[in-house]
């Protein structure tokens, strides 16, 4: 027989472990009898032989090995028993400790999702991006084409592969649809370790110019658009004016920075970038070949760097290549706020666990007598010590699966209420780990809030605690204060970091965005394949697209712009004001966007000086610029700097400044401060050369000012602006002032979260104080009522009892702000725009917490003065 | 486990109630009854730690047990050894007889040397 049938039977044994002996008795009673011995001689004597009976038993039960199990059972049994008796007590800690381990389960779910868990990839750890690093802009995002394809060449320690963002309207088959696209070099997916889900991939030989049109699309557009029917294969498509064949499918959920439905080869791209050593707009990720370490692949590379570096000083002397961890890259935004709140996460469970414990130690005192009893009935410490660690582990438990079915209930809401995007999102859910995760800590919390409950089990002096007399309250006193205190020092953590959290959130959304943004739509413009073909056409099309907006009712202005203010996508370009080139790494860097003359009407940006460009800045006219007060300042040390003349490489020569106008907080309320680049210019979108407006108008974004709400004119501008054959379509429509808003979006989430977690701290830390007080004033019932007889007032009891708490939130408080200092520096490192601690944050947070303390304290101390003397003397 | 002093040394009980439970089916009282006789009456069982004994040794699986009627008539409760149970039997008598010699040896010695 097993162990476990042991256990299951172990009605079955008991009963033959009684017939046995019976059967043994009986025996030998009977043996003597046989001898000649009176009846109720023998069996006395049998007995005798046997020894007690229940010790016998009880041996022959502990040689089964089950013993320990069957208590635990009972343990359980008794535990449930006890709640049922006290539900109140066990409600409130099951609450309280679902509160933490919910919130810790999610957060753990995201971090094990996002952080711990490997990519979708073939050995995922070996594979890498390549950085650029610029001392003065600071990190740029990718490398130009000519340097990708030089490094791939000559590099041995890593296989290279590379990608870039493109777009287009899918003309055919079916509907016209604008959607997002990636050019992919051929060797990317073997690279990343990945094949198509049907069809190949491209061979090194489509990857190059001239050769036939292929594109792969992913499993979300074949399953849309082609119902997942595998004929594709094979078939036309016509994006972005290409004919392709459709060669593969992509893996389900296979991203690149974002999610992507059609994949062509980079080498085919016509793109005038691809020959321009200055642009960096493909992003480089590698694989370490076998054997070889990040280190030595950085020192290759770096290698290679300082070659490129002396072949081509203009382009690449300042340029720094770095290798980095492809996971490190990919979650680098969202580390740092992840393991923030897990940590603060963790103040709440920790704050919990406290409060319970203390609760259990209330309770645990005032069960002195019954535990007194069970020691005299033989009780032993550790099976009594056993018993209460049951208990709270069972609570702890109960607590732990309501938190993780409240996790699992939460974890995807909010996800997405997530600001911006969390890289792999689709990814995130409660695994086993983190399940075993979420059981084992509601486990050790359970033993945790055990434990001081369970070392006070009484042992000597029982007959003081069998008759109820008050045992001593100074020590109990010593007992309880280290926990209010520790809860309330975590509390003011809390409470302090969202002060500083929220005050930041005031300061920066009260910064003036150094634009109007009432009233302004921005969406993103695909043209007609059509007339994308045609570059002498382009820029006709395009004034088209403007009349046509401007004819739509309540739409006051319209412009195009390459860049949006706060929205993604930066295009920085370097500048000098004279004609000699600077040594590299001294040259100015300034924003620049490529805009139409009612641009600043539209954005409601100020002029300062000058004017703003007009019909008659075109090509062929002297090339204008229009620069910010930032840019005049820094470039010649004044305001008025019109009529003066800046060289600025990429626009081809001398540009005259036409105008001064106000800075715009182009990254942001709370990024544009922590930006390397401060400068911006505008120049004519009617001067970009006609080479290049392919390019332009692929990434143009139309900007209208209206008279009424814009999301009223969406639905016009779009029927409006559909074009001639319907096949022009408006994307990523956005409203000013949702842009501005999401661009606080990070500190708007973290504030909110810690608000939340502060009030739970401050509820927490309240009830702590009440439960122990009111606990130690009825502990000291008997000392009032000498006191009162002696003379007291009830004021001076109520006094006596707020004293008492006053002094437990004073340390706590004191310690609570050394903490909180320490806190806030790491806040500071890890949201951008954070400001320091101000002089109103930390007493307000103070008093608050301090308010709420006495405030739960008052209520122990009002009863503790009606107390009536006589009554109390009388119980004791 | 069991706490109650015994005249036998350490372990030897259930080297012994191995060896009784060796030749046939018995029941607990019969293995006590038998100890006393084989040994003459010069080991004492001590009966309060046969039966943890017996339990331990059937959890252990070196006895089996079964209810069976007695002569007369009543279920008792008869171990019998397993196959796993010789061979602890075997392995147990063997050391047993090595430390007597072993003990004997020194003893004989040290007489020899007193002399």
């Amino acid at each position: 027989m097993n162990w476990w049938s042991r256990l299951w039977r172990r009605n079955r044994l008991e009963a033959e472990l009684e017939k046995e002996l019976r059967f043994h008795l009986d025996q030998h009673a009977s043996d003597l009898i046989a001898r000649g011995r009176p009846a109720a001689h023998a069996q006395r004597e049998a007995r005798m032989a046997l020894g007690g009976p229940e010790q016998v038993k009880q041996n022959c039960r502990e040689a089964r090995g089950t013993r320990w199990a069957e208590e635990l059972l009972q343990d359980t049994c008794y535990a449930f028993r006890t709640f049922r008796h006290k539900p109140g007590f066990a409600v409130v800690t099951v609450l309280i400790s679902a509160l933490g381990i919910g919130t810790t389960t999610v957060m753990f779910a995201l971090i094990q999702s996002v952080l711990l868990k490997p990519l979708p990839f073939a050995q995922p750890d070996r594979l890498v991006v390549l950085h650029g690093f610029v001392e003065h802009l600071g990190e740029v995002w990718g490398y130009s084409y000519p340097d990708f394809k030089d490094i791939h060449q000559q590099s041995r320690s890593l296989v290279l592969a590379a990608w870039t963002y493109t777009g287009g309207t899918i003309s055919s088959p079916g509907e016209p649809e604008y959607v997002d696209g990636r050019q992919i070099s051929a060797d990317l997916f073997p690279t990343l370790g990945i094949s198509p889900l049907y069809g190949r991939a491209f061979h090194s030989d489509e990857d190059r110019l001239g050769a036939a049109p292929v594109a792969m699309i992913s499993y979300d557009l074949w399953q849309r658009r082609f119902a997942g029917d595998r004929t594709v294969l094979g078939r036309k498509l016509i994006f972005d004016g290409t004919h392709y064949v459709v060669i593969g499918i992509a893996p389900p959920g296979f991203q690149l920075s974002g999610e992507a439905d059609v994949f062509t080869p980079i080498g085919q791209s016509t793109d005038p970038r691809m020959h321009n050593r200055k642009a960096a707009f493909v992003k480089v990720v590698a694989r370490l070949a076998s054997g070889v370490t990040l280190n030595q692949a950085q020192e290759e590379v770096s290698l290679i760097n300082r070659r490129l570096a002396r072949e081509y000083p203009k382009s690449d002397a300042e340029v720094r290549m770095l290798v980095r961890p492809f996971m490190q890259e990919m979650v680098k935004d969202v580390r740092g706020t992840l393991w923030l709140l897990l940590s603060a996460v963790g103040l709440v469970l920790f704050i919990a666990c406290v409060n319970i414990a203390s609760l259990f130690l209330i309770r645990a005192v005032s069960r002195e007598r019954e535990l007194a009893m069970r020691v005299a009935l033989g009780a032993g410490r550790g099976r009594l010590i056993r018993q209460c660690m049951t208990e709270s582990a069972v609570l702890g438990l109960c607590g732990g699966l309501v938190g993780i079915l409240a996790a699992a209930v939460s974890l995807h809401p909010f996800v997405a209420l997530w600001p911006g995007s969390l890289p792999r999102a689709d990814e995130i859910r409660i695994d086993w780990r983190v399940l075993c995760f979420a059981i084992a800590m509601s486990l050790l919390c359970g033993l945790l809030f055990g434990l001081a409950p369970a070392l006070r089990v009484p042992m000597q002096r029982l007959e003081q605690a069998l008759r109820g007399g008050r045992t001593v309250t100074a020590a109990s006193r010593h007992l309880h204060s280290p926990f209010v205190i520790s809860e309330i020092a975590l509390a003011v953590v809390l409470l302090v970091s969202a002060g500083m959290l929220g005050h930041t959130l005031l300061t920066l959304s009260s910064l003036n965005p150094g634009l109007d943004p009432r009233n302004v739509l921005t969406a993103r413009f695909a043209l007609s394949p059509n007339a994308m073909a045609d570059p002498s056409q382009i820029r006709s099309a395009w004034q088209e697209v403007l009349d046509r907006a401007r004819r739509v009712p309540d739409v006051q202005f319209a412009a195009l712009s390459d860049i949006v203010p706060m929205r993604e996508g930066e295009n920085v370009l370097d500048y000098r004001t004279t004609p000699t080139p600077l040594p590299p790494g001294q040259e100015p860097f300034a924003l620049a966007s490529s805009v139409t003359p009612d641009y600043l009407k539209v954005m409601g940006i100020p002029l300062h000086q000058g004017r703003f460009f007009d019909e008659q800045d075109r090509e062929g006219s002297e090339p204008v610029v229009v620069v910010d007060e930032n840019l005049a300042q820094h470039a010649f040390g004044r305001k008025d700097v019109v009529g003066k003349r800046l060289w600025v490489y990429a626009l081809g020569a001398p540009v005259r400044i036409i105008g001064v106008v106000g800075h715009v907080r182009h990254w942001g309320l709370a990024g544009d401060d922590q930006s390397p680049v401060h400068d911006q210019m505008y120049y004519a979108f009617a001067q970009v050369p006609v080479p290049l407006l392919h390019f332009f108008s692929s990434i143009m974004s139309i900007t209208i000012r209206t008279r009424t709400s814009p999301l009223n004119v969406v639905d016009p501008l779009q029927h409006e602006l559909r074009g001639a054959s319907g096949d022009q379509a408006l994307y990523e429509i956005r409203d000013m002032e949702q842009l501005i808003g999401a661009s606080l979006a990070r500190q708007r989430f973290l504030s909110f979260l810690f608000g939340i977690f502060a009030g739970i701290a401050l509820l927490l830390a309240c009830i702590g104080v009440y439960g122990v007080l009111a606990y130690l004033t009825r502990q000291r019932t008997s000392e009032i009522g000498v006191r009162m007889a002696l003379g007291a007032s009830a004021h001076d009891v109520m006094w006596l009892v707020l004293r008492q708490s006053l002094k437990m939130i004073a340390v706590g408080v004191g310690l609570g702000m050394i903490a909180a200092l320490a806190a806030g520096q790491l806040l500071r490192h890890l949201v951008e725009g954070m400001r320091p601690v101000n002089a109103a944050t930390y007493p307000m947070m103070i008093s608050l917490l301090v308010l709420a303390a006495l405030l739960a304290s008052f209520l122990p101390a009002l009863r503790a003065s009606l107390i009536d003397p006589v009554k109390a003397l009388r119980q004791e | 486990m069991a706490a109650q002093k015994s005249d036998l040394p350490q372990g030897t009980l259930d080297l012994l109630i191995l060896k009784a439970v060796a030749v046939e089916p018995v029941h607990g009282y019969a293995i006590a009854q038998r100890l006393e006789q084989v040994s003459r009456g010069v080991v004492q069982v001590p009966e309060g730690s046969l039966y943890p004994a017996l339990h331990r040794l059937e959890n252990r699986g070196f006895l089996a047990a079964d209810w069976k009627r007695t002569e007369t008539g009543r279920e008792a409760k008869f171990y019998k050894l397993t196959r796993k149970g010789r061979k602890q039997l075997d392995s147990e008598a063997a050391s047993w007889q090595r430390l007597i010699e072993g003990v004997g040896l020194i003893l004989g010695t040290a007489e020899r040397g007193a002399q």
